[in-house]
């Protein structure tokens, strides 16, 4: 194990979408306590450089493999499908069409309970398309079929930001 | 059981076998610092035995001074040349400054932070935060008759960067060794945590002076992790006073027109306040001009009018949970921090949002020195120091300027320090050869919302089409919660970097003409300061390098350790001469000689302490 093994060699667990989250938070604090720039405060400035570089790869990683979509998209990069989203904007139509209407839906929710109804459909959404996004990636093993799913919960995720940025204005 | 260390025969022991570390709080309206002796942490008292120095500097002509109780005591004689509440002015400009018209002083507009014209001449708040410290630093030497090895300076977790980046240059002004900032309700935590040996989540509701922080944090087996948190840098007790001298004198229908009596007013206030959490009803009574001053108030009518003050730090609260994605229930205990949580009001507010009672088992207003206490002697190294790992986050997003005035941003709030993220961007017009780098922090979308950290440009990229140029921009947030930032054009190489400082923090010229000008040139020379500094810094680097000779020599090959060898000789002999140039260049060279050492042995670590362990074990 050093600074350039996978996240998943870092974290020793293995490179599926399904994960134990309790572990994977033992793991992280266990790895800090050993590499933390403080374990090193009373050492050298080149102590204190590695340490730093460590601390950050870690959190790096568990950022990633904490997240179910960071966690999807570094599982398609690490299989050879990068997701690519800046140069990869085509959606299918459908896609689309939802997206449009749930942009008009938060456009027209004046009070909460509207935003609230909008913000559990989109949840539930996502919620969905994760649990599909797993069988894709963990069963299908299909990476090209992941990376674009990838890229739709990325728009969903996005929507879901502007959502709560709404809740939050309206004081909840 | 840890085993004892015994030293070599015929070695030399480690002469700073007990580093002196102490943890200060540099509060809004006091002061503390702290120390572990004997494993236990206690506040130090000054020469008549009171812990709490006030967060008060009063200037006197021909560069005196009074610092503390002497200070506060001629506040309102002397209301322009006595500085109370300098941190609502570290790392802020003028326009920050939204009371200024209520606040006696004449300040400056300078570039960057608000400075304060005093009889002593022009003063910034580093400086006068740098008069506190120095203060609490002479009180923990003659506690000790020793020098301090280092110390763990505490800030408001909502600080920005601006902010943090002006209280470590105060610390280094004051002649401190910056072993860490860290936020004022984690190093709460930290006394607490450790006292009941808690574990769970945990809320630390924080209203000091001048500030306002509520925190998050998750303990785990001597780990202290920040899931989130939230506040407001300029939320605190002064507000209650505030507004309680504006109603005060609306009821009286009089007028605090001159300095002294808008500090009498606020003085007056402040008492009233006090007494309020004691008893249901109190006078405000000062003289005020040819005048007098003397205004009922019920505790009722107090709390009307700190309302909606109280709201804005339940929003907070309410902000944190969601952030932290953690539900009101999942909340093991509430502890509470800082003078002004002795408001019941405060303490009602807190219990029925939570519904059940906060933990006020510690004195709020030495819990935050105490735990600064307890990681500053883990940080030196000490022996039989708690065992314990801070893992705090960033507060406020940090983005960059894009086209249109648009934020984007790099790292959000509430990751975990130390972090690092990188984002590539380009060019906007054919031919473009410079780009401007403009650093912002805050959650706004619009830059124009945010606070401006830093800017600067990258020159020389190689003229290209429009969007062909390839420039990443990367930011790294250090374990004390600073930024820096470099950018860098992949196809040329071309680079620039910066240590997010110059907008709002002082620059290092600015730091040295202080110093030099500055009390602790009294001391002696400045050569011969920088000569001990530069000695001390050998001599750590020296002893840690043998030790890891010592421990894991054998990752070495012999012309490894040859080569480390040689360093090391030649660190020793800088050490013979007088120049504190030809030292640190010394201590660099081994720096830069021994990292592919340590992380060779930070390798080994990892694998001798994780392997073999299945990830349940962990």
């Amino acid at each position: 194990m050093n600074l350039h093994s996978t996240d998943f060699e870092l974290f020793a667990t293995p490179a599926t979408m399904a994960f134990d989250r309790s572990a994977l938070d033992a793991r992280w604090r266990a790895l800090q306590a050993e590499v933390h720039p403080d374990k090193f405060a009373a050492e050298g400035a080149a102590a204190q450089r590695v340490a730093m570089q460590w601390a950050v790869r870690v959190n790096e990683a568990y950022q990633r493999l904490k997240d179910p979509l960071k966690r999807a998209a570094y599982l398609c990069e690490l299989n050879g499908a990068p997701v690519n989203a800046e140069n990869n904007t085509a959606m299918p139509t459908s896609f689309l069409m939802q997206q449009m209407e749930w942009r008009e839906a938060l456009d027209d929710a004046r009070a909460l309970p509207a935003v609230e109804l909008l913000a559990n459909e989109v949840a539930a959404h996502r919620k969905a398309s994760l649990a599909e996004l797993q069988i894709t990636i963990d069963k299908k093993r299909d990476f090209a079929a992941a990376a674009q799913q990838v890229r739709a919960l990325m728009f969903v995720e996005r929507f879901e930001a502007d959502v709560d940025q709404r809740l939050e204005a309206l004081g909840q | 059981m840890a085993l004892l260390q015994i030293s070599e025969p015929g070695g030399t022991p480690d002469p700073h076998q007990r580093r002196i570390a102490v943890g200060i709080d540099l509060g809004t309206t006091h002061s503390l610092v702290a120390a572990v002796r004997n494993s236990v942490a206690e506040c130090l008292p000054d020469a008549a035995g009171r812990v709490i120095l006030p967060s008060a500097v009063r200037y006197l002509a021909e560069g005196r001074r009074q610092i503390g109780h002497e200070a506060l005591s001629e506040a309102a004689a002397d209301p322009r040349n006595t500085i109370t509440s300098v941190k609502r002015f570290m790392g802020r400009g003028l326009s920050d400054v939204k009371d200024r018209a209520k606040l006696p002083y004449e300040f400056v507009d300078t570039p960057g932070m608000v400075q304060i014209q005093t009889v002593d001449g022009i003063k910034s708040p580093v400086q006068v935060s740098a008069e506190i410290l120095a203060t609490l630093r002479f009180r923990a030497e003659d506690s000790f008759d020793d020098e301090l090895f280092g110390a763990v300076v505490t800030v408001p977790a909502y600080f920005d960067d601006a902010q943090r980046q002006a209280t470590k240059d105060a610390a280094q002004l004051a002649g401190l060794n910056v072993l860490r900032l860290i936020n004022e309700p984690t190093a709460a935590a930290i006394a607490y945590g450790l006292e009941n040996g808690s574990e769970g989540l945990y809320a630390i509701y924080d209203l000091g002076g001048g500030t306002f922080d509520v925190s998050l944090l998750r303990l785990t087996a001597g780990v202290f992790e920040v899931v989130a948190t939230g506040g407001d840098s300029a939320l605190g007790g002064d507000d209650f006073d505030h507004l309680l001298a504006d109603w005060a004198l609306t009821q009286s229908g009089l007028k605090a027109e001159s300095a002294q009596d808008k500090r009498a007013v606020l003085v007056a206030a402040r008492a009233a306040k006090e007494k309020l959490s004691g008893t249901d009803h109190a006078t405000l009574a000062c003289p005020l001009g040819a005048t007098e001053l003397s205004v009922r108030v019920t505790r009722e009518q107090f709390e009307l009018l700190g309302a909606e003050l109280l709201a804005r730090t339940l929003t907070a609260l309410r902000k944190v949970l969601r952030d932290a994605k953690a539900d009101k229930a999942d909340v093991q205990g509430v502890v509470m921090v800082g003078g002004s949580t002795r408001m019941p009001m405060v303490q009602a507010a807190v219990a029925e949002f939570f519904g059940k009672p906060p933990l006020t088992n510690l004195n709020p207003d030495e819990v935050v020195a105490l735990g600064a206490a307890i990681q500053a002697n883990a940080l030196a190294g000490n022996a039989g120091a708690d065992d314990l790992l801070l893992l705090d986050v960033i507060p406020l997003s940090l983005g960059l300027e894009t086209m249109g005035g648009l934020v984007e941003r790099i790292i959000p709030r509430n990751s975990t320090i130390p972090t690092a993220r990188g984002q590539d961007f380009t060019t906007f017009k054919d031919g473009q050869t410079a780009l401007a780098v403009h650093v912002v922090q805050g959650e706004r979308e619009l830059v124009s919302d945010c606070r401006s950290l830093a800017r600067f440009e990258l020159r020389g990229i190689p003229p290209m089409v429009a969007g062909a140029a390839r420039i990443r921009v990367s930011f790294q947030v250090d374990a004390d919660g600073l930024l820096a930032v470099s950018a860098r054009e992949e196809v040329s190489g071309v680079e620039a970097s910066i240590t997010v400082k110059p907008s709002y923090g002082l620059s290092d010229e600015e730091v040295a003409r202080m110093l030099t000008e500055s009390f602790t040139t009294a001391e002696g020379d400045m050569r011969l300061r920088s000569l001990r500094e530069s000695g001390v810094e050998a001599e750590r680097m020296l002893l840690a390098t043998r030790a890891a000779l010592v421990a894991d020599g054998d990752l070495l090959s012999v012309d490894e350790n040859a080569s480390i060898q040689a360093l090391l000789l030649a660190l020793e002999a800088s050490r013979e001469g007088e120049d504190h140039h030809v030292i640190d260049a010394a201590v660099e060279a081994l720096a830069k000689g021994t990292e592919a050492f340590a992380a060779e042995r930070m390798n080994r670590g990892i694998r001798r302490a994780l392997s073999g362990r299945r990830v349940e074990d962990v």
